[in-house]
C-alpha cells in the first residue's frame, strides 16, 4: 500500500470558502453590555449570594451557579492587570496595528477579568498588577461591539470617556465570519475527476460485492473494503427520480425552474444527482433515458461541470423493475 | 440489568422564526427553566448535562456547549455534547436516559436548541462544493425525489401530502408554544400554495424556527420521589446507516426499521398501532408521515398513505394519533426539534399536554430522524413503571 502525503499530485484540491453573515441577537442582558459601550460605560450584572459578585459583560445568569442574575452594575473604566502576553508583530484584523499586549483586566468593581488589549507602548511598560484604564473610541464610531474600547492604556494617560446618552439599544451584533479551506477531492474522486476532463466517466467496483460506485469514493461503504477496479461508463442513463426546483437558492447559477435528477448511468450501481435539460421540466418522468451533454471539447475540466446536463435520448422509457432498487 | 429512567420534567422555548429577545445563552436557559421548574428542582440538583444541536454553522458559534456550560448550571458537573444531525434532539436525550440506566447519575438535564434566525440555515445546509455544480437547493432539494419514488411505488393520491399539513397546523393550534398558529389552514390552501420543490408545496414544509427544549431525566428514585407522574423509559434505541450505498432503501430505511423494532422489542410491542396510544414523529415535509406509518410498523408497506387518508392520524377521531403538538410541520428549531418529540411524547403520557392532550395515553413514541435519513432515535415512554 503505497503512502499518501497531502501533497500527492494525483489529488485534486480546490479553495472552498464558507461564508456567512451572522446576526447574532444578543437578549437582556448582553445587550445592555453592548448599549454600555455606546455609551462609554462597562455593564456588569450582579448576582446573589455569598459573597455577591458583578460578572462583566453583563449576562442573565451567574456563571458559577446558573441563578438568575440580578440587576446591572456599572464597573471600571479603571482596573488592574493580572495576566498579559506581549505581540511585537500584530496580525491583521489584531486590535492594534503595532506592538501591544493581550491582558486580562479585572475592571474596578467587577468580579472576574475580560480579555482585551493594552497599549503601553513598550514590553518594558507592561507588569502584572499594573493599573490601567479603559480608551473608548469617540462616541460616533461607537457601534456596540468589545472593539469599541479601543484599548486600554496605563493610568493616567487616557482622557475620561465622552459619554453618549439617548443611545439606541444594541439587540443584534452582525458577525460576519469567513473561513478558508483548501478542499481535498482525494486519490478516488481525483481519478474520477480527471475522467471528466477526458469526456469520461470512470467509475470504480467494489471487488467483493460488485457494485459499480459512481462518482467512486475509494471504498465500498457496505464492505469496507478498497474500490481499485476502475471501470468506465457510458455516459448514458436512466432517470430514477426527481425534483422540479422553483426556489432561489444562494449560489444558484440555473434558471427557475429546472429538474434536478437522480441519473443512474448505465451499468452502474448507484445514482448521482444532475441537471435534466432540452425538454420541459413538466414533461420529465422517472424511468427516462438520458445522455451527458458536455461542454466544448476545449472546455473540458476536472470537475462535474463538465457535463452541463443530461438530455433525453429519445428512447423509450426504462421499466421500473430496472431501476426500482436505486430508489 | 440496567437502572429505571424517568422523564421528570419537560420545558421548551415559546418558538418563533426569530427570537431576537433572546440571546442564545438566554434561549436555553428559558427551556431548562421550565424543565428544572416542572420537576420541581433547581440547578443544584442536577447531576450532569447533556446538550445536543445541529450544526455549528447554523449560528457560527463553534463548539457552543462550550459557553453554555455556565448558563446551564453544569460548572463542577460532566457536560456532553450530542450531534446526529436533525435527529440529534432524540439522541441527545438518549444519551442523558444512558447516563441513569447506567446508574451512573440520577438527575440528568438535557436541552437542545437551534437559534436559526442567527444565519440562513436553510443554505448552511446545502453549501456549494468545489468540482460540481450548485444544484443542490436546501433540505426539500434532497428531499423531494426521495418523496416522488415514495408515491411511485405506494401509489399514493396527491392529496396525502395535503391533508398532513392541515392536520398537523391544526393540532399546532392546541400547542401555546408552536411557532405557526395558522388559525385559517385548509385544504385548498396548501393546495394552490407554491409548488417549492414539486412535488414539495409551500405549505407541505416546515418553518425555520429558533427555540430550545429540555427535560430532566431521573432514576426510580428521583421518579418516584415527583409531583407530578413521571414517564417511563419503556425502550429506547438508535440506528444509522451510510447516506449512499448500493441498493439502499432511501424511501423506506432499513436503520429506522431496525431502530423501531429494537424500541418495541424492549417495550414488548409487538403491534405498534394498536399499542401505541400516541406518536410524535419527525415529519418535517408532510409525505414524510405516510413513509415513517410504514417504516415505524404501523401500517404496511405501501398502505401508510390509507392510513393517513382515513383520518387515523389525526387527534379529532383518530385511533392512532400523529403530532399533537403540531409536529416540525409548526415548529423546526433543527437541533431541539428531535427533543420536542420526545418532550411531546413525554407531556403526553404524564397528562401534562394542556389542550393538545389525548385521552388516557398509556404509552407514547417520541421519534427523530436527521442527515439523509440516516440516523434514526426513538423511544417508547409509558406510565407505568416497566
Amino acid at each position: 500500500m503505497s503512502e499518501v502525503t497531502m501533497s500527492d499530485p494525483e489529488v485534486l484540491r480546490a479553495p472552498h470558502v464558507l461564508e456567512f453573515p451572522y446576526s447574532r441577537s444578543v437578549g437582556r442582558d448582553l445587550g445592555a453590555f453592548f448599549t454600555g459601550l455606546v455609551e462609554g460605560r462597562v455593564l456588569g450584572a450582579s448576582t446573589r449570594g455569598s459573597p455577591d459578585r458583578v460578572v462583566v459583560p453583563a449576562r442573565e445568569y451567574d456563571p458559577i451557579t446558573g441563578e438568575d442574575t440580578d440587576g446591572l452594575v456599572e464597573v471600571g473604566p479603571g482596573g488592574v492587570v493580572t495576566a498579559w502576553g506581549w505581540t511585537d508583530h500584530p496580525l491583521e484584523g489584531q486590535p492594534l496595528q503595532r506592538p501591544f499586549a493581550w491582558a486580562l483586566v479585572v475592571l474596578d468593581g467587577a468580579s472576574n477579568a475580560i480579555l482585551h488589549v493594552v497599549d503601553s507602548g513598550s514590553h518594558d511598560a507592561m507588569s502584572t498588577g499594573m493599573r490601567v484604564v479603559a480608551r473608548f473610541r469617540d462616541p460616533a464610531a461607537r457601534v456596540g461591539s468589545i472593539t469599541d474600547i479601543e484599548c486600554f492604556v496605563p493610568e493616567g494617560s487616557a482622557p475620561q470617556a465622552d459619554r453618549a446618552a439617548g443611545v439606541e439599544p444594541v439587540t443584534v451584533l452582525s458577525t460576519p465570519i469567513r473561513l478558508d479551506y483548501t478542499f481535498s477531492a482525494g486519490i478516488a474522486q481525483s481519478s474520477f475527476l480527471r475522467g471528466l476532463s477526458e469526456g469520461r466517466f470512470l467509475g470504480q467496483r467494489c471487488p467483493r460485492c460488485g457494485q459499480v460506485y459512481v462518482p467512486p469514493r475509494g471504498s465500498c461503504p457496505t464492505d469496507g473494503v478498497p474500490t481499485t477496479d476502475v471501470v468506465e461508463l457510458p455516459d448514458t442513463g436512466t432517470v430514477t427520480t426527481y425534483c422540479v426546483v422553483n426556489v432561489p437558492f444562494q449560489g444558484q447559477a440555473i434558471e427557475l425552474p429546472y429538474v434536478c435528477a437522480q441519473v443512474l448511468l448505465d451499468g452502474a450501481n448507484i445514482s448521482f444527482m444532475h441537471l435534466i435539460q432540452g425538454i420541459p421540466a413538466d414533461q420529465v418522468r422517472m424511468g427516462l433515458r438520458v445522455r451527458a451533454v458536455w461542454v466544448d471539447r476545449d472546455d473540458l475540466v476536472p470537475s462535474m461541470e463538465s457535463v452541463r446536463y443530461f438530455e433525453p435520448t429519445g428512447e423509450p422509457d426504462a421499466p421500473y423493475e430496472s431501476y426500482e432498487e436505486y430508489l | 440489568m440496567s437502572e429505571r429512567c424517568a422523564v421528570i420534567g419537560v420545558g421548551q422555548t415559546f418558538h418563533a422564526a426569530a427570537r431576537t429577545d433572546v440571546s442564545i445563552a438566554g434561549m436555553v436557559r428559558e427551556a431548562a427553566r421550565r424543565a428544572l421548574d416542572d420537576a420541581s428542582l433547581d440547578w443544584p440538583d442536577i447531576d450532569a448535562v447533556v446538550i445536543g444541536k445541529a450544526p455549528d454553522m447554523f449560528e457560527g458559534v463553534v463548539m457552543p456547549e462550550l459557553y453554555l456550560a455556565s448558563a446551564l448550571g453544569a460548572v463542577g458537573k460532566p457536560m456532553l455534547r450530542v450531534h446526529t444531525a436533525g435527529s440529534v434532539g432524540g439522541s441527545t436525550a438518549l444519551v442523558a436516559a444512558h447516563l441513569v440506566t447506567s446508574g451512573r447519575h440520577s438527575r440528568v438535564l438535557t436541552v437542545a436548541f437551534e437559534k436559526q434566525s442567527d444565519s440562513d440555515a436553510m443554505w448552511a445546509l446545502s453549501v456549494p462544493q468545489p468540482f460540481s455544480p450548485p444544484l443542490l437547493a436546501g433540505a426539500g432539494g434532497y428531499f423531494a425525489p426521495i418523496i416522488r419514488a415514495y408515491i411511485r411505488r405506494s401509489g399514493a393520491p396527491d392529496h396525502i401530502g395535503i391533508e398532513v399539513a392541515v392536520k398537523d397546523r391544526l393540532h399546532g393550534l392546541r400547542n401555546e408554544y408552536a411557532h405557526l398558529h395558522m388559525e385559517d389552514i385548509n385544504f385548498d390552501m396548501v393546495r394552490d400554495s407554491i409548488m417549492l420543490w414539486d412535488p414539495i408545496r409551500y405549505l407541505e414544509t416546515c418553518p425555520s424556527s429558533d427555540g430550545a427544549c429540555a427535560m430532566v431525566l431521573g432514576d426510580e428514585h428521583a421518579a418516584e420521589s415527583s409531583q407530578v407522574p413521571p414517564a417511563w423509559v419503556h425502550g429506547m434505541a438508535m440506528r444509522s446507516e451510510p447516506t449512499m450505498f448500493a441498493g439502499r432503501d432511501q424511501v423506506n430505511p432499513q436503520a429506522g426499521r431496525d431502530c423501531a423494532a429494537d424500541v418495541y422489542r424492549q417495550a414488548g410491542i409487538s403491534d405498534p398501532r394498536r399499542e401505541i396510544d400516541m406518536a410524535e414523529v419527525y415529519v418535517p415535509f408532510s409525505w414524510y408521515e405516510p413513509m415513517w406509518l410504514e417504516n415505524l410498523g404501523f401500517a404496511a408497506e405501501g398502505e401508510g398513505w390509507k392510513l393517513t387518508d382515513s383520518g387515523a392520524t389525526s387527534m379529532d377521531g383518530g385511533d392512532i394519533p400523529w403530532n399533537c403538538s403540531g409536529g416540525v410541520l409548526c415548529t423546526n428549531p433543527i437541533g431541539a426539534s428531535g427533543m420536542l418529540r420526545f418532550a411531546e411524547a413525554a407531556l403526553q403520557v404524564r397528562g401534562r399536554a394542556g389542550e393538545h392532550q389525548v385521552d388516557g395515553v398509556r404509552r407514547a413514541l417520541g421519534h427523530a430522524y436527521g442527515g439523509g435519513s440516516q440516523f434514526f432515535a426513538m423511544w417508547v415512554l409509558g406510565s407505568e413503571k416497566p
